[in-house]
């Protein structure tokens, strides 16, 4: 049976449960609040309730068929994940951006060539490398070699990222914003090439899963309507 | 795993390379990230083993031995010293599963050697030597001729630094090049009511507004300059060919002629001991975008399928780096046994 991976809770599993009936599957939990076990109405599918961060690991490594969980999330915990992972449908919420930022009182500094020589007076200045704060170490790192700017050094920062420039554990940062509120806030800008990713919920299909004779049936049956 | 069969070929490798008088040296496999981090920058935690000593901090399996020979070297010896070693590497895949994440490499150090063409001739000399019975073809470079023509152009000191830090990053050099070719627009200074937040204080941003005022100011690269740094780039001949196109460039590129002279004198050393001037292939370029900052000569030994079995080239600034700015003439060269054909 096709094991359909989906968000244990908040809004993102309210809009995947929307998505999936305004498709003619109705996905519920079953018994209690607290119980993270499901069902699925309209298709020959088991629902696996789950932490969207585990999602991607679980999808890459084949022992869910389908799952949701946001792009950049996938992009992050799955090395090479095209080869792994196929687009099914990008589900049009839970959007967010993964951008680069700097102090908003930096009026010498609006792009990733300023950003490349900005780090190179900065280390020269202070003796370390321009410091950027982020858990997405990954899609960072990938986004800042293509674009071959040096002299920069990631230190992870797993919350409050805003705040490390403040605190000068960090120049610069890189995370998800929606809004950019609370970038603002913190008196940070985005950098106008500095949009790493611009991620959403998305539904996913995984390669490296066995699809016996009967799911990949169901999956033909049900292809249309999810694609949509 | 690597095959039995490797091992024992690059033991008789090893060997070879003690028969010349180097010292045969065992750096360690785990070894403190700081320095490489320093040295290579976040590009190396995509291609190395990264992990975390509880005591020590980060730490690394070992990428390659050219560091930890070189610091060994700069913390102990003084003059001249050649250094063989054999063991395994350790590098990160993230795109090619098929990839070995561990295999072994036979090298061979030079280190302080004041005669730079002796030793890059004798090292080129012995890995040659070395792969003799192998099918493989020894391709040059010279990374000290791109950083001569830099140091030469007619501009300010800025866009000099600019473009040599740059070197061995081919995309941002040429985006450089083209800017500096061409007169720079003057980019106002915005007026912002951001509080300034952060390590990097209000001097450092007004000095980059003066530096890129100062810029904007600045006459174009003469295209001359930028069309001889251009063939410079392009230029891929047999060396002795070579060796004509490159002091024709030296018209518009005077301060070129030293390096030229070094080119010169390093082909000399390669005939003096048997090696094919005339056919050997010679691109100054190449070995540019290697992880290793070579920053003179450069070699490859490539299998007929392309595939590299051997590399190498000099890194003066690699030793001056982790010396803290005392460094020792330094050049050397990789086997990767599991290579061969």
């Amino acid at each position: 049976m096709i094991r359909l991976g989906v968000p244990s809770k908040g809004r993102l599993m309210d809009k995947t449960f929307d998505w999936f009936a305004d498709r003619g599957l109705t996905l519920s939990r079953t018994g209690s609040d607290r119980e993270y076990a499901g069902a699925v109405d309209g298709a020959d599918m088991a629902l696996v309730l789950l932490s969207a961060s585990e999602i991607p690991r679980e999808l890459a490594a084949g022992r869910l068929h389908l799952g949701v969980t946001g792009s950049d999330l996938v992009r992050e915990g799955v090395v090479n994940w095209d080869s792994r992972l196929d687009v099914v449908a990008r589900m049009g919420f839970g959007q967010a951006d993964l951008v680069l930022a700097v102090p908003a009182a930096w009026t010498d500094c609006d792009t990733l060539d300023d950003l490349d020589a900005v780090a190179a007076a900065f280390r020269a200045e202070h003796g370390h490398r321009l410091r950027i704060a982020t858990k997405y170490h990954r899609q960072v790192r990938d986004f800042l070699r293509a674009a071959q700017v040096a002299d920069y050094a990631l230190v992870d920062s797993q919350g409050a990222t805003e705040g490390t420039v403040l605190n000068r554990t960090a120049e610069a940062i890189a995370d998800i914003t929606s809004t950019g509120e609370t970038l603002r806030a913190n008196h940070l800008k985005v950098l106008s090439d500095g949009l790493i990713h611009a991620s959403q919920a998305t539904l996913w299909r995984s390669k490296t899963a066995g699809w016996s004779e009967a799911e990949q049936a169901e999956m033909r049956r049900l292809a249309d309507r999810l694609a949509s | 795993m690597i095959p039995p069969a490797t091992r024992t070929r690059a033991i008789a490798l090893l060997d070879r390379f003690a028969a010349t008088g180097a010292q045969v040296v065992q750096p360690p496999i785990l070894v403190p990230a700081g320095p490489l981090l320093d040295l290579y920058g976040e590009d190396i935690r995509a291609r190395a083993f990264v992990t975390q000593d509880p005591l020590r901090g980060e730490a690394m399996l070992r990428p390659d031995f050219t560091v930890a020979i070189a610091q060994a070297h700069l913390d102990a010896a003084d003059g001249p010293a050649a250094y063989a070693y054999l063991g395994e590497v350790f590098r990160r895949q993230e795109d090619d599963p098929d990839r070995p994440r561990e295999y072994l490499q036979v090298g061979l150090e030079r280190l302080g050697d004041a005669d730079r063409a002796a030793a890059d001739a004798d090292v080129l000399a012995s890995i040659a030597a070395a792969l003799r019975d192998a099918d493989t073809a020894p391709a040059t470079g010279d990374l000290g001729l791109l950083i001569a023509a830099v140091d030469t152009l007619d501009t300010t000191p800025r866009r000099r630094a600019a473009l040599r830090r740059h070197i061995w990053r081919p995309m941002r050099f040429r985006r450089l090049l083209d800017r500096f070719g061409t007169a720079v627009v003057p980019r106002p200074t915005p007026a912002t009511t951001a509080p300034l937040v952060g390590l990097r204080g209000a001097a450092e941003i007004a000095a980059r507004h003066d530096a890129l005022a100062q810029d904007a100011a600045t006459p174009p690269l003469p295209g001359q300059q930028v069309q001889a740094l251009q063939a410079l780039l392009d230029l891929s001949l047999p060396m002795d060919a070579a060796a004509d196109r490159l002091a024709a460039l030296t018209a518009a590129l005077p301060g070129l002629l030293p390096a030229v002279e070094r080119f010169d004198a390093r082909r000399r050393a390669l005939a003096a001991r048997g090696i094919d001037t005339a056919a050997l292939p010679f691109a100054p370029a190449r070995g540019r975008s290697a992880m290793e900052y070579y920053d003179g000569f450069t070699f490859t030994f490539a299998r007929r399928d392309g595939g590299v079995v051997a590399t190498g080239g000099r890194y003066d600034a690699l030793t001056t780096a982790l010396g803290g700015g005392h460094g020792v003439p330094a050049v050397g060269g990789v086997i990767r046994p599991g290579m061969l054909p």
